[in-house]
């Protein structure tokens, strides 16, 4: 093994620059080459650079695993531009066909070779490919983590993004939900109404949701433990955007809201809130 | 009766099932269901996505199109858990009956929110739960 891991270092140092040109013109021939999201340029100094690192790990004759120390920079380099690529919006085949091009020149290299039986050629290239598999690997899993970072933080921008509890009027406070309401967002969405109530003293809470996809149980049970909350706090709650589809689903599942007065529309809500504060809007009186 | 698209997700947490309800809602607006149909099935699925996950222990679901002879099309969904099973079916049927701290609504609401409900488990066995919903 260890001479057929010497064959390769050898063909590496000894043909480098042969191999780079090809495999750059390899990757600028092929048809994942993706020139609008990274310039030649740049490409010429990935491989470059990509190139230099492997080509001196591969010296230090461990082929078969690519975790020990040795291979410390070909890995790190990898990681940083598989992270910058995902980010860019490559695919993962265009990521890792980086790596796997580098295959084929390294093969006619290692084929070029003479005095070599077929038996340690074979040996070679399933070395060889081996090898670069087992980085093209490492790359896709760093794609995949690199876009689990990218969910992950826009989870985190979403729950910041709470939905803000607005006041409509002096005691009328709104609460207008959006999207699905059964994750870690809901909790902290119905603190802060709850925490509003006490700030502003408010007796009624309109909470709007005409931005929810859809009501299940697990939402119209939040929805009922905030709206009991709020009445031991002395407030009364309206809900207000329930939608036709909405209502239906509602009844064939068998959840309501009880006692609390629901509407169709936040106008709805908002009149029927003045009328229990005992407020009317009148059209002022056209002067005669 | 053919299916014409199929395809499987596993249920872990609570991102899987948000997931499916999109996965669902999104088929049946391109098979063109309508909205209240959509709806209907999206919230079953929800409510037996979060039943697989939390009495089951997480699972598997498989999202079916189907296309009868007649032209019609439907949705069907497979849901599988290992978990401990249904001991009296009836009564996890039975409105307001829990064995959590939900409202009990989920499984008999599915049921009524569905064309045809399906239930196959046994105590030790887990459950499967087949729901479909026709045009």
């Amino acid at each position: 093994m260890i001479k057929i891991n010497k064959k390769i270092s050898e063909i590496l140092t000894q043909h480098k620059n042969e191999i780079f040109e090809d495999w750059l013109s390899g990757q600028l021939a092929s048809v994942s080459l993706r020139l609008d999201l990274v310039s030649e340029t740049e490409l010429r100094r990935q491989s470059q650079e990509f190139l230099n690192l492997f080509v001196t790990a591969s010296l230090s004759s461990n082929l078969q695993d690519i975790n020990t120390p040795e291979w410390d920079g070909v890995r790190e380099y990898l990681t940083s531009i598989t992270y910058s690529r995902a980010r860019q919006g490559f695919s993962p085949t265009e990521i890792a066909t980086f790596v796997l091009s580098l295959k084929h020149p390294l093969f006619s290299h290692l084929r070029e070779l003479s005095g070599v039986n077929s038996n340690d050629l074979i040996d070679m290239i399933w070395t060889a490919t081996f090898l670069i598999d087992k980085l093209a690997l490492l790359s896709i899993e760093n794609y995949q983590r690199g876009r689990e970072e990218i969910i992950k933080r826009q989870q985190q921008e979403l729950l910041e993004l709470s939905t803000p509890v607005v006041k409509a009027w002096d005691g009328v406070l709104i609460l207008p939900l959006i999207g699905t309401l059964d994750s870690a967002r809901t909790q902290i969405v119905m603190e802060s109404l709850l925490q509003s109530i006490l700030d502003t003293g408010s007796a009624i809470a309109i909470i709007d949701i005409t931005g929810v996809i859809s009501v299940d149980t697990l939402v119209a049970q939040h929805l009922l433990k905030t709206m009991a909350a709020a009445k031991l706090m002395g407030a009364q709650c309206i809900i207000s955007g329930i939608r036709p589809q909405i209502a239906q689903t509602m009844v064939h599942l068998g959840v309501g809201f009880g006692e609390v007065a629901t509407k169709a529309s936040l106008a709805d809500a908002l009149a029927e809130s003045f009328k229990r504060l005992g407020l009317a809007v009148i059209k002022p009186q056209a002067r005669g | 009766m053919s299916v014409s698209k199929s395809d499987a997700a596993t249920i872990q947490n609570t991102e899987d099932i948000v997931r499916l309800r999109q996965r669902v809602r999104d088929l049946m607006k391109n098979e063109g269901f309508s909205l209240v149909d959509q709806t209907k099935m999206v919230t079953a699925a929800s409510e037996l996505a979060r039943n697989a996950l939390v009495y089951g222990g997480g699972g598997a679901v498989l999202v079916e199109v189907l296309k009868e002879d007649n032209g019609r099309t439907g949705l069907r969904l497979i849901f599988e858990d290992h978990g401990p099973g249904i001991a009296d079916i009836d009564q996890a049927l039975t409105d307001g009956f829990t064995t959590g701290n939900g409202l009990g609504l989920g499984l008999g609401g599915s049921k009524r929110l569905t064309n045809e409900f399906l239930i196959d488990s046994s105590p030790g066995a887990g459950t499967r739960i087949t729901v479909t919903r026709w045009m």
